[in-house]
């Protein structure tokens, strides 16, 4: 019976059905529920690692003993996971290995727009790309046998539309995969110099074969309708190409890299004009190119964002296809008169533990090198405390760059923000780094006890396991003393008076300091903070606004201000701020 | 039924997911090839959401196009009219009359248009629900969504008793009765 599965679940359900024996991710938009679905299969073992170059070493090592494995990030998490990916296609596996890499176009929920088909063929190892949950689920299956067949690593290339889109899937069987055997073997597994000549030719030779395979195989399909346009597609952008001339002739591509060149050339033989849809970069385009083929491609769809059935078909149509066989329904939408709409921006929630920690350091006008997380969104109106937000853990090497730069006097006026999650994945490094050259950074871990942004994961420091079992937790105190820093507290960032001291103390000093600012994400489960609303009395309160500046969506602004008892939790920074106590818990007009 | 595309949009945290999802399993209880596009992740966070939701006999872009939707489910007034054009001529709004402004209106940096009904209205059907009103009624002002999704429902031609037994799998297991009774309400709504 066919069940309506995301995309990521989908490949779940795929490593379920291939065997896959261990499974490793850092979570990360678009690709966090692979994971979080596989950890409901009771015998796969799963784990959040602390970054991605670590799951996708626990995966190359589980690979190595002979276990089908797989490891899961999104895009910018295969920048973390370059060093051991480049490696494992010298190496090959032994159990299959498959790296599930989600992209972003369109940046929904990332800080860029790369595109991971380049890594596959930076690294010598195929790349799959699916379109529906179905594929995602049959790739994932073939994935493992392609990476057995061919000995090496194999790339799953899904997309957030792909990834967070639901579709009919059909379950298949459980297949019966073993372990396979552990040889030691240094010629395969040890790659120094001597070693790793030998398997780079033998990587260069493998990818000849996998071009060979691309060539004949299902997941590459021609589909011949009308000759007059032929486009050549993957994945998502595959289906708005199909909505936006189901008539065209196509090449669907299953497989990205290595690309079949002859069953390009022929397709292009067949068809009048020769399209690629692609999204992102010129990645198909530009390989057929230089096979000295007329393509048209990026003249006539855009090179940033995200496709759509629309932007294909304007882009069609731009290039002179006609109109019988394309589908215009996009120029026919009502006509809506109106001037401006606003932004809904997304904010804060009601609760946050961050919301006084910026609060205090906008008040204090310092430079705040910012992270990757929920507390990003710290940069935006009203609370605009962020100068920088560039990648994981970078904030800390930021700080400590600008105070080299600039000398010491930045350190008393800046602080790099980050949080628990994305401190463990790669902050420490900077921190041992501030350490070890003398620096005086102020580092202030927004520690909400989750990996907040993604859809609250355990990380290492809340003591619980992917499966919410009990797990040793990590202390990030004892852990940044531990690489030197002697200024360690931590404070409640509710407690704005008291932040605002710490804040001012561990600015001041000449020497690395940590400031924790602990208090649980609003919406954890098993913390929810929920106290009675607050509310604001109307005869008293003189619209100055200062409740206004917490940025709060709970805090409304029509007709006068008030507070939207639905969605406040009674966290109590909005009467904090209040010059003139109008507001208070508990309903003030009765 | 022909090709059903509808846009299901509100505001981070009102539910348009747990909407989405008991559609979506009603059309495929209907015997449909369905296709959902979910907004997981930063937007989530209080910012605007949309649900694509399409079904039919077959399926490809899980995104509806401009110009494309039969329905326009909206959980807020105002993201009702941001997504409008999404409208097919001939489609209708189905919204609820709830305001929520956002960050920029209440910082007075915009204005949060005050003649969105009669916007809306002169340029396609609207159908204006005071779901929170109907929800609190029923025991939970968080029933907004699956009043509206009982709105919505009374115009597709699925039966009832899919809806029903789509909501009891869905939602969760001590809500069950609340939900019901807001289906129940917003199914009726149109017939008078």
């Amino acid at each position: 019976m066919k069940k309506l599965l995301l995309g990521n679940e989908a490949v779940a359900l795929g490593a379920y059905e291939a065997r896959v024996k261990v499974a490793s991710a850092y979570p990360g938009t678009p690709s966090t529920e692979i994971t979080e679905s596989i950890s409901r299969y009771e015998d796969i073992y799963v784990e959040w690692s602390p970054n991605e170059k670590v799951a996708l070493e626990v995966a190359l090592g589980a690979s190595i003993a002979g276990a089908r494995a797989m490891a899961c990030m999104k895009h910018v998490g295969l920048n973390v996971a370059a060093d051991p990916l480049f490696t494992s296609s010298y190496t090959g596996i032994n159990g299959g290995l498959v790296i599930v890499v989600a992209d972003d176009p369109g940046m929904h929920s990332s800080q860029n727009e790369q595109d991971s088909r380049f890594y596959g063929r930076a690294a010598h190892i195929p790349v799959l790309e699916p379109s529906d949950s179905q594929e995602a689920k049959d790739f994932t299956k073939l994935a493992f046998d392609i990476s057995e067949k061919f000995d090496t690593p194999v790339m799953l290339r899904m997309t957030t539309r792909v990834s967070h889109s639901r579709s009919l899937v059909e379950p298949g069987e459980r297949l019966d995969v073993g372990l396979r055997d552990y040889a030691k073997d240094v010629g395969k597994y040890v790659m120094m110099p001597a070693m790793a000549r030998g398997r780079r030719t033998v990587l260069v030779e493998r990818e000849k074969k996998l071009q060979e395979y691309a060539e004949k195989a299902d997941i590459n399909k021609v589909e011949y309708n009308d000759r007059s346009i032929g486009i050549i597609a993957a994945g998502g952008a595959y289906n708005y190409a199909k909505e936006a001339t189901p008539g065209a002739s196509f090449l669907k591509l299953g497989m990205v890299w290595p690309l079949p060149q002859d069953l390009i050339k022929n397709f292009a033989k067949n068809v009048e004009r020769l399209f690629v849809v692609e999204e992102l970069e010129t990645f198909v385009e530009d390989y057929i190119k230089t096979l000295g083929l007329k393509v048209f491609g990026k003249d006539y769809f855009p090179k940033t964002g995200e496709l759509s059935y629309e932007i294909v078909a304007r882009g069609l149509k731009a290039a002179g296809v006609k109109s019988e066989i394309l589908n215009l329904a996009f120029e026919d939408f009502i006509d809506v008169k109106v001037s401006s709409i606003p932004a809904r921006p997304p904010a804060l929630c009601p609760g946050c533990p961050h919301r006084g920690v910026y609060h205090v350091l906008k008040k204090l006008n310092l430079t705040v090198t910012g992270d990757i997380g929920c507390y990003t969104l710290g940069a935006l109106p009203p609370l605009s405390s962020m100068d920088t937000c560039i990648c994981m853990g970078a904030s800390i090497g930021n700080a400590h760059g600008m105070e080299k730069a600039r000398g010491k006097d930045v350190s008393g006026k800046t602080v790099a923000v980050i949080g628990d999650s994305t401190f463990v994945h790669s902050g420490i490094t900077g921190l041992i780094d501030v350490v070890y050259n003398n620096g005086a950074a102020t580092v202030i871990i927004l520690d909400n006890s989750t990996t907040g942004m993604t859809g609250h994961q355990e990380h290492p420091a809340t003591g619980f396991n992917i499966k919410g079992e009990p797990a040793y937790k990590l202390s990030l105190e004892k852990l940044c003393e531990a690489v030197g820093v002697k200024r360690v507290r931590v404070e409640d960032p509710f407690d704005m008076e008291n932040f605002e001291k710490a804040v001012l103390e561990e600015t001041a000093a000449k020497e690395p300091s940590v400031i924790i600012a602990r208090r649980p994400c609003a919406l954890l489960k098993r913390n929810r903070l929920k106290n009675p609303p607050y509310s604001v009395n109307k005869d008293t309160c003189i619209e100055c606004g200062a409740c206004l500046e917490l940025g709060c969506p709970a805090i409304v602004n029509m007709d006068g201000v008030s507070i939207d008892k639905d969605i406040c939790v009674g966290c109590g920074l909005c009467a904090a701020v209040c010059p003139t106590e109008s507001i208070a818990g508990g309903d003030m007009s009765e | 039924m022909n090709d059903t595309a509808i846009l299901i949009v509100g505001v981070g945290g009102q539910g348009t997911l747990l909407s989405s999802r008991i559609l979506g399993e009603v059309a495929v209880a209907g015997g449909f090839d369905v296709k959902l596009s979910e907004v997981h992740g930063m937007a989530q966070r209080g910012g605007s959401v949309v649900t694509h939701v399409r079904f039919g006999q077959k399926v490809y872009s899980p995104l509806v196009g401009a110009g494309q939707a039969d329905f326009i489910l909206a959980f807020e007034k105002l993201e009702a009219l941001r997504w409008a054009r999404y409208l097919k001529k001939g489609g209708l709004i189905i919204s609820n009359t709830r305001k929520i402004p956002p960050i920029p209106v209440t910082l007075g940096l915009q204005k949060y248009p005050e003649d969105i009904d009669e916007i809306l209205s002169s340029a396609a059907s609207t159908c204006m629900v005071d779901a929170g009103r109907i929800a609190s009624e029923c025991g939970s002002v968080k029933a907004v969504n699956v009043v509206l999704l009982g709105v919505l429902a009374s115009r597709l031609a699925f039966e009832k008793e899919l809806w029903l037994r789509a909501i009891r799998k869905i939602v969760p297991q001590n809500t069950i009765e609340i939900n019901t009774e807001a289906f129940n309400r917003g199914y009726e709504l149109l017939k008078g």
